[in-house]
């Protein structure tokens, strides 16, 4: 399926976004991500698994949390930050 | 992972750590003129940058943005390429319903012992110790610390300072690589004896008057800990409350601060040791009245140094603005390097780096106009 990545993560994916990845749980499109891109999930995703603060995913349009949801191959993903302070 | 490459060899280098990034100041051959070069990492919180000692080329950048994790940068060559760690340093994951912890910053690097090349250390916020055994490309837990059953008495709320309490300060005796020290701002000074697997505090005779009891075991704000190469039994410690050095026998730290002036006080973040002279080390006061404007006293910035181990001080700040002067260095942004006479560099919040090349005795900016300062090291680098 297809991922976009925010800005701050694409020195990671050559400055290319969208990608490709795939996975049949969040969970799972993000340790394919990190195969593909390494370094990328640990900037996203924490030692414990909570996405990071600022940190936004969103799968058709829906903001999700959990790294447990099911994903279709035909599934939009957005990865986004909510930036802010100077 | 790309940044533009630093390329200097052969050469005294300042490795600047910023808010947004890092730079490096170049000397020319007489420590009067610098190069600056940068920015590298731009837009990245930098918390240290720090170039190994023991082979003169490998050098690793702690590293975040305002919105990422945190995470390691090292180089081989000196900053011509970047590689990012792998595993950079993680707390280990929490049990089912265990609240584990996060690493927000890696805030502090140490380079190993002599014997144990390519070993680096480093500490986080909150308060954590990671090892790396590969030059920085992967990071271990210290579980001895980090999963201690005392860690979470001994750094208490684990928030003494303003973005997070900091594990700072690593400092490995030269003579025994298993012998180490550790300084936290929420916590105080531990030794460990086994290279990290078990740590008691050494805080005796230092106060904490934020605390109930103001001389407690543990729970100290220490700031920064400095320890001579050719003494390493004895320990210098700028304090939240005061100015203190330890002779390791003793086991009991000492209020040199005592020995300011009482107008100036004994507050600040960084305490530097000399390379050669272990009784002589410089400081750099900033105001601790009140509500703590942690500036320079009366805007009118000076370093202090004692040359007799802290039984007399003697102001130095020719060369430094004479007033309006509202300095702010934070603990690891003074540095010293090893050459004869001493450099003394130090860089401020408002984003200047100021020189020495004559211990102290007078002081030039050599750079200003840079984000807020968190870090300068001095190094020498090899062709």
């Amino acid at each position: 399926m297809k991922v976009l990545i925010a800005t701050p993560l694409r020195s990671y994916t050559s400055h290319q976004s969208p990608v490709e990845a795939e996975g049949a749980t969040l969970a799972d499109l993000l340790a394919d991500l990190d195969r593909r891109y390494p370094g990328i999930r640990f900037r996203m995703i924490d030692e414990q698994d909570q996405i990071r603060p600022h940190m936004r995913v969103f799968v058709n349009g829906e903001q999700v949390r959990d790294l447990g949801t099911s994903l279709q191959p035909a599934d939009d993903v957005q990865i986004l930050q909510s930036l802010s302070g100077g | 992972m790309s940044s533009s490459s630093i390329s200097t060899s052969g050469a005294l280098v300042l490795y600047v750590a910023t808010r947004k990034g890092a730079w490096t100041l170049t000397a020319r051959a007489d420590r009067r003129e610098w190069a600056i070069d940068g920015p590298h990492f731009l837009g990245h919180i930098v918390h240290h940058m720090v170039l190994d000692p023991r082979d003169g080329h490998t050098l690793v950048v702690a590293a975040r943005t305002g919105h990422l994790g945190p995470t390691v940068f090292h180089s081989a060559d000196a900053g011509r390429n970047w590689k990012e760690a792998s595993r950079p340093p993680a707390f280990r994951k929490a049990a089912e319903g265990e609240k584990g912890l996060v690493v927000n910053q890696v805030f502090w690097l140490t380079p190993g012992h002599a014997s144990e090349p390519g070993v680096w250390w480093a500490g986080t916020s909150p308060q954590g110790l990671f090892r790396s055994p590969d030059g920085g490309e992967t990071w271990d837990t210290v579980s001895g610390f980090n999963d201690h059953p005392m860690r979470q008495k001994w750094v208490g709320l684990d928030e003494g300072t303003p973005d997070g309490a900091k594990l700072h300060s690593i400092l490995i005796d030269p003579r025994d690589p298993r012998h180490m020290y550790i300084g936290m701002s929420d916590g105080g000074v531990f030794e460990s004896i086994d290279q990290g697997a078990d740590w008691k505090p050494l805080n005796a005779g230092c106060r904490a008057d934020f605390m109930p009891d103001p001389y407690p075991e543990y729970g100290h704000d220490t700031h920064c800990v400095a320890m001579p190469a050719l003494d390493p039994d004895l320990l210098y410690q700028q304090n939240h409350c005061g100015l203190y050095r330890m002779r390791r026998a003793e086991e009991r730290w000492e209020r040199i601060g005592d020995n300011m002036p009482r107008e100036i006080g004994d507050i600040g973040f960084p305490v530097v040791v000399h390379p050669r002279e272990p009784d002589t080390a410089w400081t750099f006061p900033m105001d601790g009245t009140e509500v703590w404007p942690r500036v320079s006293p009366e805007g009118k910035p000076a370093v202090y140094v004692t040359r007799d181990g802290g039984k007399t001080f003697t102001r130095l700040d020719r060369g430094l603005p004479r007033s309006q002067a509202w300095f702010t260095v934070l603990r690891q942004a003074m540095t010293a390097d090893a050459r004869d006479p001493v450099g003394v560099y130090f860089g401020t919040t408002a984003g200047e780096v100021w020189a020495s090349d004559d211990e102290g005795d007078s002081w030039t900016c050599i750079a200003r106009h840079l984000p807020q300062i968190y870090a300068v090291e001095a190094a020498e680098l090899n062709r």
